[in-house]
Formats: structure tokens, C-alpha cells, sequence
């Protein structure tokens, strides 16, 4: 809609009664989000502590950074700092990228018409819906190295010749992680998908069976292009899952190095050691790579949230 | 060499038999124009010889072989889709090209088929486009340029022209006829609109519940329609019928009692039907005057309907049945006036109790 320079009343009209209805949304958007968001940045700049909120002095950028005789402290040189970002990152476009080609395949099954596809488009669903700390107690359970039913089975196949602890092991644990958010999450990435896929105009695929176009080549040609507004929704919809990862990597592993995420991190800070000001600190960090890794992607995607569909 | 044969061609969809064991014969370069209600199957039909659709059983042949278990393409068919079916990310030239990428070798050879498509169709200065930048008209060219730019043997249209307005119906319509004279190809039109059927067609095949009414060509259906379904649907308005029984009957003439007292004198095989036997008289409202005549009805304006170079007269009988009457000019009458409806015996139908016509003495003036 062309605004003119001089809005009519009825336009105006509109526009206060746009912003009516959205005024209880935006407070509460300020209350639940603007405000803790608001209040960790201003407590990365003190030495507040969980057992006293109360009394804390400003010591600047001294949680990020401080040289202090001979030795910088500080969240940005702390190499378990380092390390759980990589983590993150790691376990976001692993999962992330195992999710979007398994999720593609099982949308690409399910929208071929067969008998029972209502049944199974629902049951597929099931891993979505378990809860996060469930899921995660569940496969623990199966990963363990004593009594988990996957070494039993590997080890019955010959497959392995001893247990192996999937969740313990520096070279194994991350990507058990990983497994558990793919089986967890494909179904949600797999939904999004079909969504898409049931938007295409069937009538091209018609006239490319027509011109004898081969399958593969539709795939990439056609069916990509036109689906790719929404991969890269559901892409940016699950990296920020991932990027902010803590239930699942904290049931299976806790405080482990080796699969420590960001919020991991943050939270040892905050809760264990108590360090209030550190971890709001790497909150705050954790907030700044988040948003610049979805500016970048949504730059790099050229995706433009507000497009209209065709 | 590309004439299409369907030899008791049939289409079921689980138990449910669509086409009922269709013979049809389209000789090489013919305009053959597929017409019919909705769900009478015609777009059914269409889709079986464009290889989208299985064959339950029959044979389909064209050039020659026997195609059924052919592919589209391997059919030598191509097919404008009443969508239009572009592919909405591509531009005009890439939406020309797709389908020739594979085919084709050089990039230079498809450059050439696609401007030379493009020319005819003057889409030249649209080649860079996206298809949401173009108007329906422009879209619909592109879809049959692209169809174009494979060289088919066989060219399929479904309804093409249905999502545009009346004004580019008409000269779309005069391209389309253009296009099949200068390509001289083979080509099958579906359609809903008599109007596009009558024009374009060399043969129109109507179609009623899967199964063909009559084949011919376009006049001989008007003036010669082979029963009740085929004389109802081509001409618009359609063809009045009025049932009533035979008086007498000789060599060509069968005489039927009129309500109201009106009679018709039929110029029709009067060994085909027995006095007294029950038929439909048939009427077409362009033949009707108004003017007293060997046969003739008289009744009550119920309805008139101006349509500047005619009008139309719905006209109540004795027996409560309308008869429409198509008259040049403006209307003198008013609703509610009673009039005479006249006809020449010559011009009219009788039809026997299933529907079959009883052949003209008089056939096809203009055929």
C-alpha cells in the first residue's frame, strides 16, 4: 500500500488502531525479553554475585577484559571461553546441516501420495514432541557405557569389541550430542519443509514431465529455488536453536569440556560459581555472536523476512 | 507424419471407469478441438495422449507406433497448460530453455530456437522478465512459445485461454488460429467455450460423461447435430425443444401438434417415425421470426433480453415450456405481450424418444 504524503484519515485511523493492538504484545515483549536482556548487559559491567544481587560495584569492561599486573582476565581470553563457542558452532552447523539433508529426504518421501501417509506424517512427529530433558534421559540411558542398549547391540553384532562410552569420550561425546538433537529435530525440519514443498504449483511439474525433463534435474532446478525462501527460515529457526543449546548437551554430558555450549558455560559461571557479573558477561557475548551469525546468514541467504510469497 | 489414432481407448481411476472405449481418428496437421461440459473427460482424454495419464486399456498411436507406454516426450507431444505452468523463478528466455537443456547441445542452437519462438510470438522485448511481471496474455504466450521451442509432432492446448478476459480470449484465439496455419502441425485444443470450438476447430469432438456424441466438423454439427446432447450444445442461445407427438408422417415430411395449437411441419425422413409416436422438436432461436408461417406457436413474452445488434425472447407457451427467439434489432414488443413465433420447416430438428435424430431432407446449407 503506496502511502500518500498526506494520509487520509482513514489510513490514519488504521495506523492507531495498528498500534492499540499491538501495545500488549509490545509490553509484555519488554517485560519478559527487553528487560533480562536490558539487566545482564548492565550486570556483565559489575562484580555482582548470586549469594548477594544486592551490593556490587561497576567494574567496566573488566568481565570481558582486564589487564591486571602482567596477565589478561577477562570472558574473551578464557580458552574454556573459546572452546564452547567452538563447540557451539561446531554442534550448530553439524546438526543443523544433518537435519536439513535427512529432514529434506523424509519430506520429499512424505509428500508422494501412498496409503497411510496421514498416519505417518503424524507419527513421525513423535521424537518433536518428547521433551527435551525426557528425550535426553532417554538416550543416556541407551548411550551408556555399562548398561546402554547400543553397546550391547554393537557389541552382539561384533561391531565393537568393548563398550565404549559414547558420552564420557572426548572423541565421541559431541557427537552423540549431535545424534540425539538430529533424531530429535529432523522431524521438525521435515514438517517445514513438506509445508513447502505443498505450496509448489503442481502444474510445473506437469509441464516439466512434458518437456522430459529428468527428476534430478527438476529437483535442483525447480523444487530448490522455489523451496528456498523457506529452508532458510527453517535453517535460521534451528541455528538459533542450536547456537543457544543447553538442555540436551547438559543432561547427557553436564559440565564436560569437551561438549560444553555457550550457555553451558554461562550458566557454570552464573550458578555454580556464582559469578554473576562473568556470567552475564558471556550471556552477553553469547547474545552478540548469535546475532551476527543470523545477520550474516540472512545477508548471505539474501533472505528478505517481510517478502511476500508469490 | 503425425496423425494421432485412438482405437478403444479407455480410462479408469480405481473402479471407476472416466472414458468409455473412445475411437477417434485426427489426421496429420489437423486443429481438432475437444469439447464437452465439465467432467465430461475431455481434459482426461487430453492428458492420455499427453502421456500424464495411464491407459487402462486400448491403443494409442501416433505417427504410427503404437505410444502408449511412451513417455511425453519420447510422444513428441507438448502441452500449453490452462495455469500457464511457468516456472516462477525462471525468466522468460530460461522458462523457453529448460526443457531444450537437455535435448539440445550447443547453447548457440537453443539461443536460436528460443528468439526464433520468441519472434513469432513477440516476446522479444520480454525475454529478460520474470513471469510475475507479465500480464496473463504474455504469460500464456510464453507457455505455448515454450511449447513451440521443442518442434512437437503433436501440440496439446488445455483450455488456454480460460484464465484470461474476454478481450484477449478473442485475440489469442486469432493467434493460436495464425500459429497452426503457419506450423501446419497436428494440433488437439480442449475447450469448454463453443465459441473457441467453432472457430479454430477443422473437427470438433464433443464429449459427454466419457463417452464421444459426434465427430465433425464444426457446421456439420450445427446444422446436423446426430442427437438431443450434441444439437443442445453447440450454438448459443442453445436450440429450443419442444416435446410433442407426430400427426402424420410421409416421404419428407413429419407434421408435430404445437401447444397453444400451433403446429410444425418438419422437413425430415418421415419413414424414420410413426404418427403418433412421441419426439422433440428442435428449434434453433436465430431460425425463429416473427412472422405467421407454415409452421408457427404462439405464447407470452415472459422475458426480453437486449443485446444491441439482437434481442432475445423468452417466450411462455401454452403448456407452461419457454421458447428462447433470437430477433435482429432493438425490441418494439413489452413483457407480457403475446406473439407468433414462425419457423421454416426446413430448418428444424426432430429427435426420436432416445435422443437420435431423424435425418434433414434439407441438410447443411453451408457445410
Amino acid at each position: 500500500m503506496a502511502m500518500s504524503a498526506k494520509s487520509s484519515e482513514l489510513t490514519r485511523a488504521r495506523v492507531r488502531s495498528a498500534w492499540l493492538f499491538l501495545s500488549p504484545m509490545l509490553v509484555v515483549l519488554a517485560l519478559v525479553a527487553g528487560w533480562p536482556l536490558v539487566r545482564t548487559i548492565y550486570f556483565s559491567f559489575t562484580d555482582a554475585t548470586l549469594s548477594n544481587l544486592s551490593d556490587y560495584d561497576f567494574i567496566g569492561f573488566a568481565n570481558f577484559i582486564e589487564y591486571y599486573e602482567g596477565e589478561w582476565y577477562g570472558v574473551i581470553v578464557d580458552p574454556d571461553w573459546w572452546r564452547a563457542v567452538y563447540n557451539t558452532i561446531w554442534f550448530t552447523v553439524v546438526s543443523v546441516g544433518l537435519e536439513l539433508i535427512l529432514g529434506m529426504i523424509v519430506a520429499l518421501t512424505l509428500n508422494a501420495a501412498f496409503p497411510g501417509r496421514g498416519m505417518l506424517r503424524a507419527a513421525i512427529l513423535i521424537p518433536w514432541a518428547i521433551p527435551t530433558i525426557v528425550s535426553a534421559q532417554m538416550w543416556g540411558w541407551m548411550l551408556h557405557d555399562q548398561f546402554g542398549v547400543l553397546n550391547a547391540i554393537l557389541m552382539g553384532i561384533g561391531i565393537i569389541s568393548q563398550p565404549v562410552a559414547w558420552t564420557a569420550s572426548p572423541d565421541t561425546a559431541l557427537w552423540a550430542v549431535v545424534m540425539v538433537d538430529v533424531w530429535k529435530t529432523t522431524p521438525f525440519m521435515a514438517l517445514l519443509i513438506l509445508a513447502a514443498l505443498q505450496m509448489l504449483p503442481s502444474d510445473c511439474y506437469e509441464a516439466a514431465r512434458v518437456d522430459g525433463i529428468n527428476p534430478i534435474k527438476v529437483f535442483f532446478k525447480v523444487t530448490l529455488p522455489l523451496i528456498r525462501p523457506a529452508l532458510m527460515v527453517a535453517i535460521i529457526f534451528r541455528a538459533l536453536d542450536a547456537l543457544r543449546i543447553f538442555d540436551l548437551i547438559y543432561v547427557l554430558t553436564s559440565n564436560s569440556r569437551d561438549t560444553a555450549s555457550m550457555s553451558v558455560y554461562a550458566r557454570q559461571q552464573l550458578v555454580d560459581f556464582q559469578q554473576v557479573g562473568y556470567g552475564s558477561a558471556a550471556s552477553t557475548l553469547l547474545f552478540l555472536i548469535i546475532a551476527l551469525l543470523i545477520i550474516v546468514t540472512l545477508m548471505v541467504g539474501r533472505v528478505r523476512l517481510g517478502e511476500d510469497p508469490r | 507424419m503425425a496423425e494421432v489414432v485412438l482405437k478403444k481407448v479407455v480410462k479408469r481411476f480405481g473402479n471407476v471407469e472416466i472414458i468409455h472405449a473412445v475411437d477417434l481418428d485426427i489426421r496429420d496437421g489437423e486443429f481438432v478441438v475437444f469439447v464437452g461440459p465439465s467432467g465430461c473427460g475431455k481434459s482426461t482424454l487430453l492428458r492420455l495422449i499427453a502421456g500424464l495419464e495411464d491407459i487402462s486399456d486400448g491403443d494409442l498411436m501416433i505417427g504410427g507406433k503404437r505410444v502408449n507406454s511412451f513417455s511425453p516426450k519420447e510422444r513428441g507431444i507438448s502441452m500449453v497448460f490452462q495455469s500457464y505452468a511457468l516456472y516462477p523463478h525462471m525468466t522468460v528466455y530460461e522458462n523457453m530453455a529448460f526443457g531444450l537443456e537437455l535435448a539440445k547441445s550447443s547453447k548457440e542452437e537453443i539461443r536460436k530456437a528460443v528468439e526464433q519462438a520468441a519472434d513469432i510470438l513477440e516476446l522479444t522485448p520480454l525475454l529478460d522478465r520474470l513471469p510475475k511481471n507479465l500480464s496473463g496474455g504474455q504469460r500464456q504466450r510464453v507457455a505455448i512459445g515454450r511449447a513451440i521451442v521443442r518442434e512437437p509432432k503433436v501440440f496439446l492446448f488445455d483450455e488456454p485461454l480460460s484464465n484470461l478476459d474476454a478481450a484477449l480470449r478473442v485475440q489469442m484465439r486469432i493467434e493460436i488460429a495464425k500459429l497452426h496455419k503457419d506450423m501446419g502441425v497436428t494440433m488437439i485444443y480442449v475447450t469448454h467455450d463453443q465459441v473457441e470450438a467453432m472457430t479454430l476447430a477443422d473437427k470438433i469432438v464433443v464429449l459427454n460423461a466419457g463417452n464421444v456424441e459426434q465427430v465433425g466438423h464444426p457446421l456439420e454439427l450445427y446444422h446436423n447435430p446426430r442427437n438431443l446432447f450434441v444439437a443442445g450444445f453447440i450454438g448459443s442461445p442453445r436450440m429450443n425443444f419442444i416435446e410433442t407427438t407426430v400427426d402424420s408422417a410421409t416421404g419428407d415430411t413429419v407434421t408435430m401438434g404445437l401447444p397453444g395449437g400451433g403446429r410444425a411441419v418438419a422437413k425430415v425422413d418421415g419413414a424414420r417415425v410413426k404418427s403418433g409416436q412421441k419426439v422433440t422438436l428442435g428449434i434453433r432461436p436465430e431460425h425463429i421470426v416473427l412472422e405467421p408461417a407454415e409452421s408457427m406457436v404462439t405464447g407470452k413474452i415472459d422475458v426480453i433480453e437486449q443485446l444491441g445488434e439482437a434481442y432475445l425472447l423468452h417466450v411462455r407457451l401454452a403448456d407452461r415450456s419457454l421458447v428462447t427467439a433470437k430477433i435482429p434489432g432493438d425490441a418494439p414488443q413489452k413483457e407480457g405481450d403475446e406473439v407468433t413465433l414462425g419457423f421454416d420447416g426446413a430448418l428444424c430438428h426432430v429427435f426420436d424418444e432416445k435422443g437420435s435424430a431423424v435425418p434433414r431432407i434439407i441438410a447443411a446449407q453451408a457445410a
